[in-house]
Parts: C-alpha cells; structure tokens; sequence
C-alpha cells in the first residue's frame, strides 16, 4: 500500500521510558515506580494512521501524551520532524504544539462546560494568529461545517449537546490549529456503537481532505482495523509487534497479538483451522514487569530463555515492514535464525 | 445575530441558577432582608433623622416618637447609630471578605496549578496560619496594629484567607488533569490564559459559596473585636462597640434598647447571610438538573 522506504517519518520515537511514581510511597528513597512505557521505538510517517492497540494499562495513552507533549518522557525522545520535543525550549514549543492536536476519550470533560462552542474554538485560533478577528465567523462557521454540525450551534454551551457532537466540536478545535497530526486516544470508545462509525467516518474523511497524519489509540481491534494503515500491538509498556494492517491481520506472529486476534470476533479466516488461544491469568503488574519477555507468564510458547533474554523487535519477513518481538515462533518459522 | 444568540443562552444559564435559587424560601426572604438593609445602610446619611455622633439632653431615654430606638448614655439617637454601625458593619465585613477572597484565589490557583515547590511553600504558610487559634490571632494583631476601621478589616483579610487558598488549589488540582485543560495546554496556549481563562470560571461557584460565609464571620469578628474594645473605635458606631455599652448589668435588665436591637441584627444580618450561601450553594451545582 505504501512504500515506507520513500516517506520521512514525521515523528520518531527513539527509546522512549516513562515511569510515574506509585502513589503514597513518597518517603523512602527507591520508591516503586509504574513502568507505564518502558523502551518503545517507532516511526509515524507523514499520512499514515498508526494504530496503537493494548489491553488498559499497556501504555498505550501514555505513549499518546508524550507524542503531544503533555508529559516529559523519563528517558528517550520523540522527535518532531527530527526535534526533540522534550530538548525544546517553551517558547519555541508553544508554537510547534499547534501542529500536534489530540482528540479525548471522555467528550464531556474535553471542553470547558462554562463556555459557548463559539469561544471554545475561538481562543487558540484568535492567541497563535491563525485567523483575523474580523475573519474569525467565517472560520468557525467552516469549521463545524467540516465535522458536520450545523453553524446555528456554535453559542450552545458542551452540555446541550449529544455526546458523538461533543466528540465533534473536540474534533474542530484539534483541527482549529492547523495540526498535522492529531493523536486520537480512544476517540470513539464511549459513544453508541452507531455514532462510532460516523465519527471514524469522519475521521478518514478528514485525513483525505486535510492530509492529517493519525496516531489512533484503542483497545478494540475493529474501529483501529478500519481507519489504520499501520498497527501496532503493546504488552506492558512495550510494542511486542507492528505492521501494516492486513499484514498483521494475515499472519499475526506474536503469541499476544494471536491471543488478542482470538479474543476478538472478528473474522479472520486464516486463523480458523487453528487452536484458538486462550489467556490465562492476569496481566502481570506495571510496578514488577516480569523480566525477560514481558509475556513470558501467560505464554503458550515460553521456553527458557524467555525468562532471561530480554527480546528485541525483529523483521518477520525480509523486504517488509513487519516486526515482532518474539524470537521464538520466528525461529520455529525458519526465517530468523536464533 | 450573534450577540443575540449568546445574550439568549447566557440569559437561561444565569435563570437556571435563579430558578434554582428561588426555590429556597428562607434564602429569598433573607435576600430581601439583606438587599433592604444594604439600601439603609448606604442611604444612612440621608435616611437617618440624626447625626449619629450628636449629643441631646434626653440621656438612656427609652424609645419614643422623637428617637425610635431611644437615646444611649450620653443622649445620641439610637436609631441613626444603628443605621450607621449596620453600614460599618456591612462594610468591614465585605471588604474582609474581598481581601481575603483574592489573596486565597490567587494564591490557590497558583498552588494547585504549577505545584512543587511553590506549592509546598504556599500550604505550608496556610497550614501555619490555620494552625493558630483564630480569635488569638486576631486580638494579637490587632493589639499589635492598634485598634481602627482599616487595621480590622487588613487584619481579618489576612487572617481569612487561608480556607479560601485551599479550597481553590483542591479545585484546581482535579481541574488541572481535565481534558479541557490539557486540550488547552496542547493547543499551546499560555498559562494566564489556562488559569483565568479556564480553571479560574469553574472555580468561581464554590468561592463564592465560601465568600458569604466568610462575610458572616467578618462581620461576627468584627462584632466581637469591637465589643472587646479592639475594633472599630468610639465615637464611629458599629454593630460591636453599641453592645460593648452593654456591660453593665443595670443596662442588661432596664435598658433592653441599648442592646437588643444591636444585637438582633447582627442575629438576622449573619443567619440572612448563611441562608444566602446555602441557596447558592445548591442553585450553582452544576450536576443539579432544573
């Protein structure tokens, strides 16, 4: 679908680390820390949607809060179009951030309930200069003509609206700033599974007519399947496969990836004939990864050396884009050699 | 067309929260009260048929025709000196109230929204100030600055304002991790726009909330500081220095206009208050529907 080779990525994650204290334990000198992202490497290329899936707590957020630089990474970067955004100064920052949006999960708590549309969508526009004040109606008339609803709504406040038009207006104000990506962190999971789809419509619609670059974050396969080009799968604060969508769906190979594959009801008829794959047992804590493979405890395939060797992401097939983090199946497959 | 449309909205928000408001009886009785009193108080200088400070022959005379509420020890006309202690009395309690209100604010919402060591810094001076017994507090000032109109209410400014700081900094903590607020901070917009622009307006209910019971205990303080001698001095009426006149015991048992009067309105002016506050506190919640 694309030849990755020939696109520069707009944002590359180089080991990045975020770990957040536990809670109450602020006395003794090594406190326990949650190792919410512990080592991920990506690329996000310039009109790609990156899908980043995972059970709750794998991260997955995480990794969307430092792509916009809401939080400091504990180590690594993420780098904007080769800048890190955690070495820039505030001032420079500011500015670059406009191009850099984010879409919330909760609608309701997204836009502040002691302001009017109008005014939610004004400010930012009005502060960085992106439009004339005089030019200022004109804009937001077009702005929610583009998320669809109706410019007659733009002096209701968030309460008077439905909770798929709240996602809506959020939508317009990450698209208010001009951005060139917009990290979309579960956008859909709260609303009826009807406003679901007119909401991912819209999303692609605009990726078409703005040229946006996503980064969709979600915990259900289905809704990141149909808007992303590339997937990536987490497992306790790492990236444990990532490939483009169809490659991915036609030949899943890590143990986690297959297990979340079967967990889903999705049609997929390549894994049919096979044993479906049934986890056992609880995630493993954030504060304790296991060592070695992350997956280790809960894995079918676990021989010893996963509870030593740390595995790292590896090419699945020469010549393609397709990684996964398991040297074991990939051994078995005869195309890595251990 | 715009502006019509916004005044519309604006216009059923507001009478959603007087809707609310109205369905306290109690608190719209002692809203009159009040609103009536703060129209007598202002107008004192007009209304009042004496001048407060002037002396008569007719010396502790009960009340009668010529003097409504009856004359004090020294023949002034009770009735005029009520009207301007209520005044002074309103007066230093609110701006106690203001003082305090925007010293707590400011300092709340700075606390709460850059955190760390400000914040520490800040909570902890709150908590050093909370810690004191507060009428001692007071006295102590007081005793130190002197007595005076403008040294009481300073003193109750400053001494106030440490329940408001934490109140706003609570707030402004769950406000901070809001995703409007972040969306806010993405959108790159600076930290005065966030703060007053953002956090402060959702703030606003609960202050004010705590801002009327705040001017109640002004008002009871500087009642009681003057009563000690403290407060506001003779021969400037207020609510505090009519009942210090009362000490005596012959006054207590034969001469209830010296005191009762005084003292049935700092009654009514302080529960009125409260009332107020409790109404409001219901009419401006916002998960309350209708």
């Amino acid at each position: 679908m694309y030849n990755e080779e020939e696109r520069k990525p707009l944002i590359e994650v180089r080991g990045l680390k975020k770990y957040y204290p536990v809670r109450g334990s602020t006395i003794s000198k090594n406190r326990p820390v949650t190792h919410a992202v512990d080592g991920v490497d990506f690329e996000i290329y310039e009109g790609e949607t990156l899908g980043i899936v995972g059970e709750s707590g794998c991260g997955k957020s995480t990794i969307g809060r430092q792509i916009v630089a809401l939080e400091k990474p504990t180590s690594g970067h993420v780098l904007y179009q080769g800048e890190s955004l955690s070495d820039m100064a505030t001032g420079r920052l500011r500015k670059i951030r406009t191009q850099l949006q984010m879409v919330f999960q909760d609608s309701t708590s997204s836009l502040n309930p002691r302001k009017q549309v109008y005014d939610i969508l004004a400010a930012p526009m009005l502060y960085h200069g992106i439009i004339e004040s005089n030019m200022l109606d004109g804009e937001i008339n077009r702005l929610l003509d583009l998320v669809g609803l109706p410019k007659s709504m733009k002096h209701r406040y968030p309460h008077e609206f439905s909770g798929g038009q709240r996602q809506r207006i959020g939508i317009a104000k990450a698209l208010s700033v001009k951005p060139r990506l917009i990290v979309c962190d579960e956008p859909v999971s709260a609303l009826d599974v009807s406003v679901q789809a007119q909401i991912l419509n819209l999303l692609k619609q605009l990726q078409d007519e703005l040229k946006l670059t996503y980064v969709f974050i979600a915990h259900g396969l289905g809704a990141v399947r149909y808007v992303s080009s590339r997937i990536a799968i987490m497992y306790l604060g790492r990236i444990v496969e990532i490939a483009a969508t169809q490659e991915l769906f036609d030949d899943p190979v890590h143990p986690y990836t297959q297990a979340l594959f079967d967990a889903s009801p999705l049609p997929a008829p390549k894994l049919r004939g096979r044993q479906r794959i049934v986890l056992k047992g609880e995630i493993p804590s954030s504060v304790n990864p296991p060592r070695g493979c992350r997956f280790h405890t809960r894995c079918l395939h676990a021989i010893e050396s996963c509870r030593i060797n740390d595995p790292e992401l590896l090419i699945v097939k020469s010549g393609s884009n397709h990684k996964a983090a398991c040297p074991v199946l990939l051994a078995a497959r005869g195309e890595y050699n251990a | 067309m715009s502006k019509s449309g916004s005044s519309e909205n604006k216009k059923s928000t507001f009478g959603m929260v007087i809707k609310r408001f109205k369905k306290h009886k109690l608190a719209v009785v002692s809203l009159y009260f009040l609103s009536i009193m703060t129209i007598l108080a202002l107008l004192a200088p007009i209304i009042s048929p004496y001048d407060p400070n002037q002396v008569s022959t007719a010396f502790s005379s009960p009340p009668s025709l010529a003097h409504w509420f009856g004359t004090d020890q020294i023949g002034r006309d009770m009735f005029s000196r009520l009207l301007y202690a209520t005044r002074i009395s309103l007066f230093v309690g609110f701006a106690a109230t203001v003082i305090s209100t925007v010293i707590g604010v400011i300092l709340g919402l700075v606390a709460g929204y850059f955190g760390g060591v400000v914040d520490i810094i800040i909570m902890r001076i709150t908590d050093t100030i909370m810690s004191f017994p507060y009428i001692l507090l007071v006295l102590v000032a007081a005793a130190i600055f002197g007595p005076g109109l403008w040294n009481i209410i300073l003193i109750l400014g400053f001494v106030d304002w440490p329940g408001a700081a934490r109140l706003v900094r609570g707030n402004v903590l769950s406000l901070r991790e809001t995703n409007f607020v972040k969306g806010n901070v993405v959108a790159g917009m600076p930290n005065r726009y966030i703060l007053f622009s953002e956090i402060l307006p959702n703030t606003i209910g609960p202050v004010l909330v705590y801002a009327t019971s705040v001017f109640a205990i002004s008002i009871l303080d500087e009642a009681a500081l003057s009563f000690l001698g403290m407060g506001v001095q003779p021969p400037t009426a207020s609510l505090g220095n009519i009942l210090n006149g009362a000490e005596s015991i012959t006054i207590l048992t034969s001469k209830f206009w010296l005191w009762v009067p005084a003292g049935v309105l700092i009654i009514l002016l302080v529960v009125s208050i409260n009332f107020v506050g409790d109404a409001l506190r219901d009419a401006i919640d916002p998960s309350a529907k209708e």
